[in-house]
């Protein structure tokens, strides 16, 4: 079950989803086909949290091994508006795994959203909300919902907010974060990029000497473009990522949807 | 020897051991299905301007054996949706008892069922959603119902709708979908026609069938768990027509005599 989770080639070989034929570790000859709950569905999300927004981004494209089930099966969804149509929702989730159990993630803690809005008169917090959605994945520790999700909204005192999990509940807040098939491609470009590692000051020193390069806040601006280019890269080199970009702009006037095509190769 | 006659025509327990009537007890754990058994293969749909068209064989193979062929794997949802079954035939008909209860219920509640599109009725993306629940619920069950299924009909708004549910709960929609070897060789045909929604509300009822009949062609050359005798249905808001006696017209074997290099045949 380990390696089913890891992203580590060297303990289940490339991670495509197609990798799902019955494993073998019986005696010589024997062989049971058993039930498989899980596949994967590809796909990939990213997440970054600006100084007083969030923007959420998934591709929109669903495979079943080399097939693409659809063009257009969105991962990234607002949580918790007062209706079906989600118009006064404040928070987004993105999943991206599992479709089915994404899809059963994302519809559990919308409901636990509702509720509580409907109780307390007022949205839930992305805090409190994270919180939560650390309990709803850790109450399947031992048949897990096999999703990676993140977490966007704005925190108590209108700063961008990203929370990401594992499938089984672990959480932290971040800066930024990517998720799902070319997550291993993503995050180091975010590092870069967002958090400025490996960036130093030019002609500050050698070796110890040399200074970071400081960090600030980036702009709303700045971060689409690197959206879009992180997944313009990730289209490249994976085949599961693909056709379309939808992203979710949280600021404090509501949350903007905003779709652009990817190649569709 | 052992004369009793309970005894009489059995196998002898002295040479094949007692019998094994351990499956015969109810108690120990729950046989779920493990592997489909009687199977249908593909189903294919496409949108058009007003409404969705659905295809699938009249086939039931047990493993490659051609067993049973006269199944109709479409099937008539309220008057409203066509549903399409692939995969395991039992497990079809159990859900298809299942459905005929609930659009019965259905009919109960909301007692003009004649306007697919009418408030409180289901239509097919409620059906789509029921499904979809009652498939994941039951793979979290470890007892799955062992299909792929495709729902046709029109949503609330009455915009044409299509979408997939299969034995894990995993849902899509598009605006071509096909099960098993139709997602190979007949999805591509039909996103040539219909690559996005926008293109298939440009398409006419006729096109629509023209295309689905010709993808039933290609599958029938290709798939060898296929059959030239399939059943076609158009859903539109004026309702469901299935025809089940559909024959593949026009077909032509010359490419056949191209193909070497397999069985016997050495050059």
């Amino acid at each position: 079950m380990a390696a089913m989770f890891s992203q580590n080639p060297i303990m289940n070989g490339p991670n495509y989803s197609f990798n799902d034929a019955p494993r073998v570790n019986a005696p010589e000859g024997a062989r049971q086909h058993r039930f498989d709950p899980y596949t994967d569905n590809g796909g990939s999300t990213l997440a970054i949290a600006g100084a007083d927004f969030a923007i959420m981004a998934g591709d929109t494209r669903s495979t079943s091994g080399y097939s693409i089930n659809s063009r257009y099966s969105p991962k990234v969804f607002k949580i918790g508006g007062t209706t079906s149509d989600q118009h006064d929702a404040t928070l987004v989730l993105s999943v991206v795994g599992f479709a089915a159990d994404g899809e059963a993630l994302k519809e559990k803690l919308d409901a636990i959203c509702k509720m509580y809005r409907y109780r307390h008169g007022k949205a839930m917090s992305v805090e409190a909300c994270s919180r939560k959605l650390s309990m709803i994945l850790y109450q399947k520790r031992f048949f897990p919902y096999y999703a990676y999700a993140i977490l966007g909204g704005l925190d108590e005192e209108g700063k961008g907010a990203v929370y990401s999990y594992d499938p089984v509940g672990s959480c932290e807040r971040e800066q930024c974060r990517a998720g799902g098939a070319a997550a291993s491609l993503i995050m180091p470009f975010l590092d870069n990029q967002v958090n400025f590692k490996n960036q130093y000051e030019p002609g500050s020193g050698e070796g110890h000497a040399l200074q970071e390069r400081e960090r600030r806040p980036l702009t709303r601006q700045e971060v689409e473009i690197l959206v879009k280019d992180a997944f313009d890269g990730a289209v490249e080199r994976h085949i599961e990522v693909g056709d379309g970009l939808q992203m979710m702009v949280i600021t404090k006037e509501g949350i903007e949807e905003i779709y652009l095509p990817l190649k569709k190769d | 020897m052992d004369h009793r006659p309970q005894a009489w025509g059995r196998p002898r327990d002295d040479i094949y051991g007692a019998y094994d009537a351990s499956y015969l007890h109810s108690n120990g754990p729950k046989q779920a299905t493990q592997a489909p058994i009687v199977t249908g293969t593909s189903v294919i749909a496409l949108k058009f301007k007003d409404g969705v068209v659905i295809a699938a064989d009249n086939l039931a193979s047990y493993g490659s054996l051609a067993r049973f062929t006269d199944v109709k794997r479409l099937r008539n949802f309220a008057g409203t949706s066509v549903i399409g079954f692939g995969g395991d035939v039992s497990d079809m008909q159990y859900l298809d008892r299942h459905l005929e209860d609930l659009a019965i219920d259905e009919a109960y509640d909301t007692p003009e069922p004649s306007d697919a599109t009418a408030q409180g009725h289901l239509n097919a993306a409620n059906l789509h959603k029921y499904l979809r629940n009652l498939m994941y619920s039951r793979r979290n069950d470890f007892n799955p119902l062992w299909n792929q299924i495709l729902i046709a009909g029109l949503d609330s708004e009455s915009k044409p709708y299509l979408a997939s549910v299969d034995l894990r709960g995993t849902t899509f929609t598009a605006p071509s979908l096909a099960t098993g070897f139709g997602a190979a060789l007949a999805t591509p045909i039909m996103r040539r026609y219909a690559e996005t929604d926008e293109e298939a509300s440009k398409l006419s009822r006729e096109e629509a069938v023209d295309v689905i009949r010709e993808c039933m062609k290609v599958l029938f050359y290709r798939d060898a768990r296929s059959m030239d005798k399939y059943s076609l249905a158009v859903v539109t808001k004026d309702g469901v027509e299935i025809s089940e006696t559909e024959q593949l017209e026009k077909q032509s074997w010359a490419f056949a005599d191209r193909i070497k290099g397999y069985g016997t045949q050495t050059v």
